[in-house]
């Protein structure tokens, strides 16, 4: 039970770090990003490629993840939102555009990474283990072993991946509440079109809440092999699903929401891996159409947006 | 009525025709099929989407339990084919009246909890625990009944049946009240529509056709697996070929289907990465260059395209 507990709130970290940029996106600019799990994946590639290229640790992967998806979300967001806003229905054709964008990064990393990257990919992530033991118990004291908390063992690299998440999540908190930017960033958020009046240069703002937005899920994805056990191209469509569960448990539109909804998800995913493991697949799935459907605005929630 | 009928005459009749005669001169049959598949699929989406305005992101949901329906009906009751795909349809309008409380959803929140929903009926059917029920994880074997020819005409009817309710929405006052609504609900309910039965009505049709589609496609293909009929490709093909030939029309999804599903077969099994890269851009290109479909280009030169 403590074990079940304390893993979930540690997966349930890296969740809300999962889904954190996901929800940035899609309240600043009412956009749903479905190539979020693709960023995701290419993080992951990031990770791995610094790995193997430097043969580093993969930590060093969180800032150059950070930087490189930061700058490709505001080329991305020049090229591919503007033009959106201003069909008849964004919203509806985001999930289209960007499943078409998924889509084409799915293909590019196979057509690069080649379809025979699982294997590559489990040689790989073993020197990524050895590497962060060697990094996080090599040089300090002793202990090679797995973390411990409260009694319970758990592997280092859930720790790194939750202590990385909170320190995402407080800096994000710190744009939004006290940086200007950030405070535009709110003002769009809540309503664009007074924002807009009031001479708010929305395309700047949702340009950088694009790009961070970007950043954090690469950032994510960097942890990815270690909290997944393997990625591959295809992973992204699956990381999508999930972030959107956790984004619509804590409160579409609220990043700080999205840290609530990523521990109750992380909780209960563990709880029922570990006492109803067949059920564990479905009962998420049920969880976010409950919680859609009695409380649309999530958890953390301000307004109902319902037809 | 007059255009109703035209409709029927030149759109309807031809294409079942069309269908009906092409296993006589082609011979990859299966491919035939598909097309008629998705057909189905592209002008359910069309029911739903174009006409209402909610994206069916999980639409594969009811094809999936109308293939599921299909197989537990023949699997413990040996019911004749034909019998169970009427069940099938009927555990998809089912599943869609579970679903209706989504429909109080809006917008891309509506398009996550179906897309959820139908990852929860997925997980659902796969579970080892129902291994009695769905056979779980390991797929059906449904040979009793394979009989390819009949699943076929099968499929050319429901297609019929389709694209007949959506020719009957297209001319008709409920078709019309539902496409109000789409535009301003507020509007539409001041005008004496009631939005929720209009709503509930063409959300459950169009269930209904992906679930005899699911029930068709199980007796067809006669061995599957849960991750085969519950694939999100079905619901992702049927909004992109919808949406690429233009919604809220007849010929839409028809011509949408037609060339999107010819080029997936033209280019897409040799090297399927290539395939996708294009896909994914082609996706693209439509919702920034051509939001509304193919039929907007003769729509904007002031043609009339039912």
């Amino acid at each position: 039970m403590t074990y079940a507990l304390v893993a979930g709130v540690l997966f349930g970290l890296y969740f809300s770090l999962v889904g954190i940029g996901l929800n940035l996106v899609f309240g600043v600019m009412r956009i749903v990003n479905l190539a979020h799990g693709d960023m995701l994946m290419l993080g992951a590639f990031i990770a791995v490629g610094v790995v193997g290229i430097a043969g580093i640790d993969p930590l060093f992967a969180v800032p150059l993840a950070f930087v490189v998806f930061v700058l490709a979300g505001f080329l991305l967001y020049w090229v591919l939102v503007p033009r959106l806003q201003g069909s008849t229905n964004p919203e509806m054709l985001s999930i289209i555009l960007f499943f078409g964008l998924s889509q084409v990064i799915e293909a590019v990393t196979t057509i690069f990474a080649g379809t025979s990257e699982r294997s590559i990919q489990s040689r790989l992530l073993g020197t990524v283990f050895t590497t962060i033991k060697v990094k996080w118990f090599g040089g300090k004291a002793g202990g090679a072993g797995p973390i411990q908390i409260l009694g319970q063992g758990f592997p280092a690299p859930w720790v790194i991946a939750a202590a990385t998440s909170l320190v995402a999540i407080a800096l994000v908190y710190l744009y939004l509440y006290h940086t200007r930017l950030g405070t535009l960033t709110r003002a769009v958020m809540s309503r664009r079109d007074e924002a807009l009046a009031t001479g708010i240069d929305v395309d700047r703002v949702s340009a950088a809440a694009f790009g961070i937005g970007l950043g954090l899920a690469a950032v994510a994805g960097v942890f990815a092999p270690f909290m997944f056990g393997s990625v591959t191209p295809a992973f992204g469509a699956d990381a999508t699903v999930t972030s959107f569960a956790i984004v619509v448990l804590g409160s579409l539109g609220n990043p700080l929401g999205t840290a609530l909804g990523g521990i109750v998800y992380g909780v209960f995913y563990m709880l029922v891996q570990t006492y109803l493991s067949s059920w564990a697949d479905l009962l998420p799935y049920v969880l976010l159409i409950l919680i859609l459907l009695l409380r649309p605005s999530g958890l953390l929630g301000r307004r109902v947006r319902v037809a | 009525m007059r255009d109703a009928s035209k409709h029927l005459l030149f759109i309807l009749a031809p294409l079942v025709v069309v269908f009906a005669l092409l296993p006589g001169a082609y011979q990859n049959h299966l491919l035939l099929f598909n097309f008629v598949i998705f057909l189905i699929l592209a002008q359910g989406v069309n029911i739903i989407y174009g006409f209402t305005g909610y994206l069916p992101f999980g639409y594969v949901g009811f094809f999936g339990a109308g293939a599921y329906g299909f197989a537990v009906m023949v699997m413990h009751l040996q019911t004749p084919a034909l019998l169970a795909v009427l069940v099938g349809g009927l555990v998809a309008v089912a599943l869609g009246l579970l679903l209706t409380p989504l429909l109080r959803l809006s917008g891309a929140y509506f398009a996550i909890a179906n897309l959820a929903a139908s990852l929860a009926v997925l997980h659902f059917v796969a579970n080892p625990a129902l291994e009695g029920i769905t056979k779980g994880p390991y797929g059906v074997s449904l040979t009793g009944t394979f009989n390819p020819t009949n699943a076929y005409y099968a499929a050319i009817a429901v297609l019929a049946l389709t694209v007949g309710g959506v020719v009957y929405l297209k001319n008709s006052p409920f078709g019309l009240a539902l496409q109000a609504v789409r535009e301003d609900s507020v509007s539409a309910s001041m005008a004496g529509v009631n939005i929720v039965k209009m709503r509930v009505i063409a959300w459950l049709g169009s269930a209904l056709v992906a679930g005899l589609a699911g029930g068709i496609y199980a007796w067809y293909v006669s061995v599957f697996y849960p991750d085969n009929v519950f694939s999100s490709e079905f619901s992702i093909f049927a909004i992109v070929f919808a949406l690429f030939g233009g919604v809220a029309t007849i010929t839409g999804p028809i011509v949408g289907v037609l060339i999107l599903y010819g080029i997936y077969n033209l280019i897409g099994f040799t090297t399927p990465q290539y395939f996708q890269l294009i896909y994914g851009l082609l996706i693209m290109g439509l919702v920034l260059f051509l939001p509304a479909g193919l039929v907007s280009l003769a729509t904007r030169r002031g043609w009339h395209v039912p």
